[in-house]
């Protein structure tokens, strides 16, 4: 496009940016003088700005769509990122130092940052979680906290009417979200796509709405309280000391997650998982059970939401329905989808980005879902894959032996 | 032709009086149909004659309004696999391929064939991630397998792409080593040569004999070029309205009226 034509281009949109604004920031009518103000400083301030916004974006949408060579030269420096990550001259020292500054962070930050990363941990293992439902099933799933609810729940239950303690029911709240996962599955194994996000959403609601509302069985809104933190070899710890043992446990359940998600992708059943969101009847032409395959999907990453809801009523010492709205599952899918589908690197970027921002930018707080909502469209725009993409398996074949080599894991 | 063989091979799948109705339309009308071992049978006919919907019924898609359909593997038992599940009826040893290609265009060449081998192997979840040495092993045998089906097809150099940067020929191969790779014994190609040039189709043409001769599997194949289906069927079934209306080999077709009026043409006497 000549220069002319895309000042013209960013005149008409800045125009219509000013018509459209005109009536609510433009015009003001003072009822009580009844008189009517112009606000002209408005209107230059909405023509100046839309028209250097429409100049910049057909600048960068239209270096996207100019011709296709320049396409992929656009994207290889965020390309580059995710191979960066996989260079192993890089890779073990990027480990080595997140290892440190992993283990050291406790005792190099507060207990509230302590806090704060824990939450982030949580997170993250709920996104690679999801991502084992979405991104490598590809089955989209808008009602994931219910699970979470599941494990929060469960915990919070059997220790007010068992006495159960976190670590049996660790375990137990897993199985438990495990086990409403494949109740889930079974009415939904027909569907897909849209019509299957719309029942999961139902679902994440029905759970939530009967947590809030069967009183005998939940105790409603109010919630339980007094739930215990995690102990260690049954000594008594203070808050501080609970918070850094939380940390830990969840660096560790963070690595147990990535080394789960990360097996079970590179193996058959992963391979079937993909191949099921690839396409379902080549999938089962190929022999691949239907049916047992999307069960296996959504037990297999509802697990994890499960472990994580013990932890969240751990934590937080209090559950009550008001965490498990549908944002929270909304938060997580944004953490799989900004992160990168069925990308591990992705998932944890992801998680951090999105948990951490938004407590490090308070002052910002007001404006948190506009730049939520900006960040996401800008995204989708520019970089749809997510931030890194899923890594494939690729081997080397040399007079018969096989090399396998796995890289971005 | 000598490849009519007299081979008096044993019934592998047999379809009797087999229809098919989609509400109040008939779309199969009572077919027969018999394919031996060692044969590489074609199933011709016009547009919308009902062929796909031959093979859809047969590999388990839809379920078959009326008749029957028995497959016997050789060596094995005869057994009737109305209604059974697809991926039953695959992991029994019948294999197919659609007519618009159906790869996995995200995951590389090597991956999806070794999705064909997902019905021959058996790692569960504790497996994938325990990775044991059954695992490891059953692991090594699937890559090892399906990169020998792909060097067979000539897709060895592309083992590592992704599929959906395959060019339509190999894309194609690419479909049949997939099937392959289930270890079927009855091979099924919906119009295979669909949308190749005469330089694809003689390929696809040696690939198909070389299947039979090399791995002792039948073929059956849906197809509209009939130059491939003249010169590597041994048996030929032709079908117009959801119905067969002739059966025998290519000379016998090539003579029937029956044929050539509903389907080449008058002047297609070649």
């Amino acid at each position: 496009m000549t220069f002319r034509q895309e000042m013209k281009k960013a005149l008409l949109t800045s125009a219509w940016f000013v018509f459209l604004t005109f009536p609510i920031l433009v015009i003001r009518v003072n009822t009580i003088e009844n008189v009517i103000e112009w606000r002209w400083l408005n209107m230059m301030w909405i023509a100046a700005g839309s028209f250097i916004l429409s100049l910049l974006w057909s600048f960068y949408f239209g270096r996207k769509t100019g011709d296709p060579g320049k396409k992929t030269e656009a994207f290889a420096p965020a390309d580059k990122a995710g191979s960066l990550f996989r260079n192993p001259r890089f890779r073990m020292p990027a480990l080595v130092l997140t290892a440190l500054f992993a283990t050291a962070f406790p005792f190099l930050f507060s207990v509230y940052q302590t806090s704060i990363m824990t939450t982030a941990l949580m997170y993250v293992v709920l996104g690679l979680g999801l991502n084992i439902i979405v991104g490598l099933a590809g089955l989209l799933n808008l009602g994931y906290v219910a699970f979470y609810a599941v494990g929060a729940y469960s915990y919070a239950l059997l220790h007010y009417h068992f006495g159960l303690g976190f670590w049996v029911v660790l375990p137990l709240g897993g199985l438990l979200a495990t086990l409403f996962a494949i109740l889930l599955g079974f009415p939904v194994l027909r569907l897909r796509g849209d019509y299957l996000a719309i029942v999961t959403l139902g679902f994440g609601e029905i759970v939530r709405l009967i947590l809030e509302n069967w009183n005998e069985f939940s105790f409603g809104p109010s919630g339980i309280s007094n739930i215990p933190r995690p102990g260690l070899l049954g000594l008594d710890l203070n808050l501080d000391t609970a918070t850094i043992y939380l940390y830990y446990l969840m660096i560790g359940l963070c690595l147990i997650t990535i080394f789960v998600f990360g097996r079970i992708r590179d193996s058959r059943i992963g391979r079937a998982l993909i191949a099921l969101r690839e396409d379902e009847i080549a999938c089962q032409a190929m022999g691949i059970d239907k049916a047992r395959t999307k069960l296996l999907a959504f037990a297999l990453g509802s697990t994890w939401a499960g472990l994580m809801g013990v932890i969240f009523a751990a934590k937080t010492t209090f559950v009550n329905p008001a965490s498990f709205t549908f944002l929270e599952s909304a938060m997580i899918l944004s953490i799989v989808v900004l992160g990168g589908m069925g990308s591990i690197l992705g998932v944890v970027l992801g998680a951090f980005l999105l948990i951490l921002l938004p407590e490090y930018l308070r002052a910002f707080s007001d404006y948190r879902m506009l730049l939520f909502g900006t960040t996401m469209v800008i995204m989708m725009i520019f970089r749809p894959q997510g931030i890194i993409t899923g890594i494939r398996r690729t081997y080397q074949f040399r007079g018969g032996s096989i090399d396998g080599a796995t890289a971005g894991k | 032709m000598e490849r009519q063989q007299e081979n008096k091979g044993e019934t592998i799948l047999e379809v009797r009086r087999l229809s098919m109705d989609f509400g109040g339309i008939r779309a199969l009308e009572g077919i027969d149909l018999v394919v031996q071992t060692d044969q590489i049978m074609a199933l011709i006919g016009p547009n919308g004659a009902g062929k796909t919907t031959f093979f859809n019924c047969i590999t388990g898609f839809y379920e078959p309004t009326a008749g029957d359909i028995f497959i016997a593997p050789p060596g094995g038992k005869r057994k009737r696999i109305n209604g059974l599940k697809v991926d039953r009826i695959t992991s029994l040893g019948l294999a197919r391929t659609f007519q618009n290609t159906r790869i996995f265009p995200n995951m590389t060449v090597l991956e999806n064939v070794m999705i064909g081998r997902h019905c021959r192997s058996k790692a569960g979840v504790l497996g994938a991630v325990l990775r044991g040495r059954e695992t490891l092993r059953e692991e090594a045998e699937i890559v090892e397998r399906s990169y020998e089906i792909l060097a067979k097809m000539g897709l060895a150099s592309r083992v590592n792409e992704l599929a959906k940067n395959l060019p339509y020929g190999e894309a194609r191969r690419l479909e049949i080593a997939r099937a392959m790779a289930t270890e079927p014994f009855l091979l099924m190609l919906d119009e295979p040569a669909a949308g190749m040039n005469p330089q694809e189709t003689k390929e696809l043409d040696d690939l198909i004999l070389r299947l039979r001769s090399e791995e002792g599997i039948s073929i059956l194949l849906i197809e509209h070029d009939m130059r491939l289906v003249m010169s590597v069927s041994d048996h030929i079934c032709v079908m117009d309205y959801g119905e067969k209306i002739a059966e025998g080999t290519p000379q016998e077709i090539r003579r029937s009226e029956r044929v050539i009026k509903a389907y080449l043409g008058e002047d297609s006497d070649a």
